[in-house]
């Protein structure tokens, strides 16, 4: 079963623009899902109407099954969302944000009371409960607000953007957890600008610019599309002119340090014969940039183009 | 019931802010109205003798007590849901299954319940320059809280329409506190010259307050059952229009 079904979903806001231009995106059930885009591209339009806060113009969106238009109810009880900003109430302490959620979705007190405790542990808040929320740093704040997503265990959990400005020790422990969620069986779509986050969390993936979904298929297959990758190399012995190599171009960027563009038929073997072959000892080797994130400039710029 | 525990978070939420805040929301009004007790009802109140067969300070007491009624129940959901929308605290309520109605009678309920409570401090404090001797009880706490029903309406719809913080308090400033200074608070419509008496009765205010005077002291100026009807009238047409707006999402989505 599909964990989100959209079928020619349109938004047009009252000043005209046309943020939505009738997209379709099918989430399976149990994916890591990355849902991707520049900024103003219709991301948080499409997350909006998926999580009732924005009315969509025209389509149809389905969370297992359950229409958004005709049963509401269930469908959001299906759902947990962590937006982008900090939404509750920040004179409010930890547990009653996470305890009033829960009441939201009619749950009894002594299950509320469970959950809460649960989702607060697991998120590393349960010293904190009593704490009034706006004294919690920017990395707490996201916390609880997946805390009190989860609090109703949704089978879909949409987080948009969780680890913007959050520095790389607390985006790593979200990561962990998100992965932990999606082992225990949620499904989850996550959007997010840092590219080699899908990348390393997201089995499948959609890509939307200008209104429209311009990618839609699986990592691995989006990655294999790659046809050149870029490297950096770190040389034991500076050089005067980069080295001319017969299928790569190799560019001088600092004495010891050559850029190579490796074309994903010729492979890093026959490079480095011929640099040995050159006498030019390499002392390390990286990815030049993120993989992901040159196809994503690539299918932005041929949407753009078209 | 399905939707109880979501309602019942709602309201025990509104009860929570307000008395939080109560150096805000429950000091003031005993306050101001003890000074409006002393000044108006003491001591000018002696001076001027009896209205409609009431002393002046009896026959102030019920308009303060539900000029405060309308105020501050007005004044908690204008306030409450507005900052709800301003922090973006309603997206939690939207994200959820929960029915525009739950929402409207968890935030009515909370100012229902403040105004009701800050009508009882008003009378508290009136106890302790005058006696009264409550006329009708039923009278007094239906108009009571029918009052407080429509102003917490009202307040809800003010909330969604506005779009900044001048706009909540356009209203309670320049409509709400005019209506009820002339709607018979301090004096009797009798008193007025003949065209100001005609407009006065096109207040519903006026209607209220001498309902309220009425069960509380046996005085009114006005038809009781006429004030129900406005009341009520009132209420469905506020609470259907406060349904609408929610329905649509008018000031709360895109």
């Amino acid at each position: 079963m599909n964990a989100l079904s959209i079928r020619n979903l349109r938004k047009t806001y009252n000043n005209g623009f046309e943020a939505l231009k009738g997209i379709d995106l099918d989430v399976e059930e149990g994916d890591f899902f990355a849902l991707l885009g520049p900024n103003g591209a219709g991301k948080s339009t499409a997350i909006g109407i998926i999580s009732s806060l924005v009315n969509s113009s025209s389509g149809l969106v389905s969370i297992f099954g359950h229409n958004l238009k005709t049963d509401l109810s269930r469908a959001k009880s299906c759902l947990g969302m962590v937006p982008q900003e900090v939404n509750f109430n920040q004179f409010d302490t930890v547990r009653s944000i996470v305890m009033n959620q829960a009441g939201y979705y009619g749950m009894a007190r002594k299950l509320a009371n469970q959950r809460t405790e649960y989702c607060l542990k697991q998120m590393d808040l349960w010293d904190k409960r009593d704490t009034v929320s706006r004294r919690l740093s920017g990395g707490m704040k996201r916390r609880v607000m997946i805390a009190r997503a989860m609090v109703h265990a949704p089978k879909l959990l949409i987080l948009d953007e969780p680890t913007a400005g959050v520095d790389i020790e607390i985006r790593r422990s979200m990561w962990k957890m998100m992965q932990s969620l999606n082992e225990s069986g949620t499904t989850i779509i996550l959007t997010t600008h840092y590219l080699e986050e899908a990348e390393s969390l997201c089995r499948n993936i959609a890509i939307i610019d200008q209104g429209k979904i311009v990618e839609h298929s699986d990592m691995a297959s989006l990655l294999a599309r790659i046809n050149i990758e870029h490297f950096v190399l770190d040389l034991a012995e500076p050089l005067d002119k980069p080295p001319i190599i017969p299928g790569y171009q190799i560019e001088r960027v600092a004495d010891k340090v050559l850029n190579v563009e490796v074309p994903k038929k010729m492979g890093l073997n026959g490079l480095f014969v011929q640099l040995s072959a050159l006498n030019i000892k390499v002392l390390s080797l990286k990815n030049k940039s993120n993989r992901l994130e040159q196809l994503f400039m690539d299918l932005i710029d041929t949407s753009t183009a078209g | 019931m399905k939707y109880s525990i979501a309602l019942r978070t709602i309201i025990v939420k509104e009860i929570f802010r307000f008395v939080r805040i109560w150096p805000q929301t429950l000091l003031p009004p005993a306050i101001t109205t003890a000074l409006y007790f002393l000044i108006f009802g003491k001591l000018i109140g002696d001076r001027i003798g009896t209205v409609n067969g009431a002393t002046y300070m009896d026959y102030i007491v019920p308009g303060i007590i539900l000029m405060s009624v309308i105020s501050h129940s007005y004044a908690n959901v204008v306030s409450s849901f507005y900052s709800t929308k301003f922090q973006r605290n309603i997206e939690e309520l939207l994200v959820a299954p929960v029915p525009s109605w739950v929402i409207l009678s968890g935030y009515v309920s909370g100012g229902i319940i403040r105004g009701l409570l800050v009508g009882l401090v008003v009378a508290l404090i009136s106890m302790l320059f005058d006696d009264i001797v409550i006329n009708n009880l039923t009278i007094t706490l239906s108009v009571a809280v029918l009052t407080a029903t429509l102003f917490s309406l009202a307040g809800f719809i003010n909330a969604l329409l506005a779009e900044s913080f001048d706009d909540i308090s356009i209203i309670p400033n320049f409509v709400l506190t005019p209506l009820s200074y002339l709607g018979g608070v301090f004096y009797s419509v009798d008193m007025l010259p003949g065209i100001w008496q005609t407009l006065s009765k096109g207040n519903p205010i006026l209607y209220m307050i001498n309902a309220f005077r009425f069960g509380l002291i046996g005085v009114t100026d006005v038809n009781i059952e006429v004030a129900y009807i406005i009341t009520g009238g009132f209420i469905v047409l506020l609470a259907l229009l406060s349904l609408l707006l929610l329905h649509k999402g008018v000031g709360i989505k895109n």
